[in-house]
């Protein structure tokens, strides 16, 4: 199926989308990535409040390169989820409801979305000339001495993606490939 | 004796970056056309289009085809008979990465510290690899590398009774592990033979030869073909969301190698598989 859906996520978009999607997300999203992540979890552990609330609300992994003149945005494309999985389950469990990336999850953080009713979608890796042209408003909301790896606020317009993992753990990585596979 | 003076390199290596980002070499443009004519999946293909326009949005706005615009890696060859003049080349290079970087509006992405990781902020330093050839001119080759290719990449040391199926079950196995992850349709280098670190460092030269072109070794070209046809069947596809073609090309470099090993090296590049060629 093919959808045009809001961010952040309400419940009932959540429940309908399958593995296999496709989707044109328009609304509000976070970017988040390795280093971010990591201060992020320091924080909690610190018993201190995150500088985004994510409750309810989608990040992307996604370090952008630096905007020319005029432009909201560099190149905005995704980078490899898996390097988030260590912190990925503790974030759902707080509320977050979607994730943007691409590349495959650990069974913990696929466990973490079925039990949180989340999802995980992948954008084109390698197009982010293309998905830059979605991004319509971008803005440091913390953590702005990381560059490229700061937390933003994107307003995205149709931005495509793809649904990997829905919310009841059906994984696209795995059941696409074997319809394609042909080895002896 | 032919003089080269740094600042000239600095310039040429500072515009090779920007370029390399920005477009594809011909035969890269020319084997995903191709590649996205062939793909069955009906998704495949769409996202074959998606990378078509997305080079199209690249070169016409001047916007870096991925955001990963990599750590810079060069391929110097220094012919013994050039003179480099105005201090040393290796800076040389390393100002001409932090120009073209910073005025090129790229990613910086090299931290300093591989376990501190504070950013450099400019890119730099670059990995250089030196060759000294016979002539007098500097050939520079930049390779932008970016890492989420370069992560799922692996060293085997095989043994010799391994043999040639040891090596292709490697390729497969490197190429099935990185899967979505390394954004498919990749580029497969690979390094046979030489040591520990002659092999990945073949790997990566490997991804600098043209996408098309067999190995000048009969048998190393009849095995590039088997093992691009072996990798297509494992279903893995564009995006890794499953299709027929997973990899445009499967490059192998060899060395001799010594009497109880069989090194191999396979080195992972996603779909943007940048290198530029300049010649002083």
């Amino acid at each position: 199926m093919e959808y045009r859906i809001n961010a952040p996520f309400d419940a009932e978009t959540i429940a309908k989308l399958k593995s296999g999607d496709m989707v044109y997300i328009t609304g509000t999203i976070y970017t988040a990535r390795d280093a971010a992540h990591k201060r992020m979890n320091d924080a909690l552990d610190n018993g201190e409040t995150l500088p985004v609330d994510v409750e309810g609300n989608v990040i992307y992994y996604m370090g952008p390169s630096p905007a020319r003149e005029g432009r909201p945005i560099g190149s905005a494309g995704p980078t490899t989820a898996s390097r988030m999985d260590k912190y990925a389950p503790r974030l759902l469990d707080l509320g977050l409801k979607g994730m943007i990336g691409k590349g495959k999850r650990s069974k913990d953080v696929i466990d973490a979305i079925v039990r949180n009713k989340s999802v995980y979608l992948a954008a084109i890796g390698g197009a982010g000339a293309l998905l830059s042209k979605s991004i319509i408003e971008s803005e440091v909301v913390a953590y702005d001495d990381l560059g490229t790896e700061a937390i933003r606020r994107l307003k995205v317009e149709n931005f495509p993606a793809i649904v990997v993992i829905d919310s009841r753990g059906n994984n696209l990585y795995e059941t696409a490939i074997n319809e394609y596979n042909t080895e002896k | 004796m032919k003089v080269i003076n740094t600042s000239d390199i600095t310039e040429k290596v500072r515009d090779l970056c920007i370029e390399a980002n920005h477009r594809l070499s011909p035969d890269m443009k020319e084997a995903l056309k191709r590649a996205g004519e062939e793909e069955k999946s009906p998704l495949g293909k769409q996202i074959f289009s998606q990378l078509e326009e997305n080079l199209k949005i690249a070169d016409e706005d001047t916007i870096p085809i991925c955001q990963d615009t990599g750590m810079a890696v060069f391929f110097v060859k220094v012919g013994q008979d050039v003179h480099v003049e105005g201090g040393s080349l290796t800076d040389a290079i390393n100002e001409g990465v932090r120009r073209g970087y910073t005025e090129g509006f790229l990613r910086k992405s090299v931290v300093k510290d591989p376990l501190i990781r504070e950013n450099t902020k400019d890119n730099t330093p670059a990995v250089i690899h030196y060759d000294i050839v016979p002539g007098e001119n500097i050939e520079i080759t930049i390779a932008p590398k970016g890492f989420g290719s370069e992560n799922m990449s692996r060293v085997f040391m095989l043994k010799p009774a391994d043999g040639e199926s040891g090596v292709k079950d490697a390729i497969v196995q490197a190429v099935k592990d990185a899967g979505p992850n390394a954004c498919p349709p990749m580029v497969v280098g690979v390094g046979i033979g030489g040591t520990f670190e002659k092999c990945a460092l073949m790997a990566k030269e490997a991804l600098t030869r043209e996408v098309g072109r067999h190995s000048d070794i009969e048998y190393v070209a009849k095995m590039e073909e088997e093992v691009l046809d072996r990798i297509n069947r494992t279903g893995i596809g564009p995006g890794g969301l499953g299709g027929t073609v997973t990899a445009l090309a499967v490059n192998i470099n060899t060395y001799a190698t010594h009497i109880a090993g069989l090194p191999v090296a396979v080195n992972i590049c996603c779909h943007v598989n940048r290198h530029r060629t300049v010649v002083l």
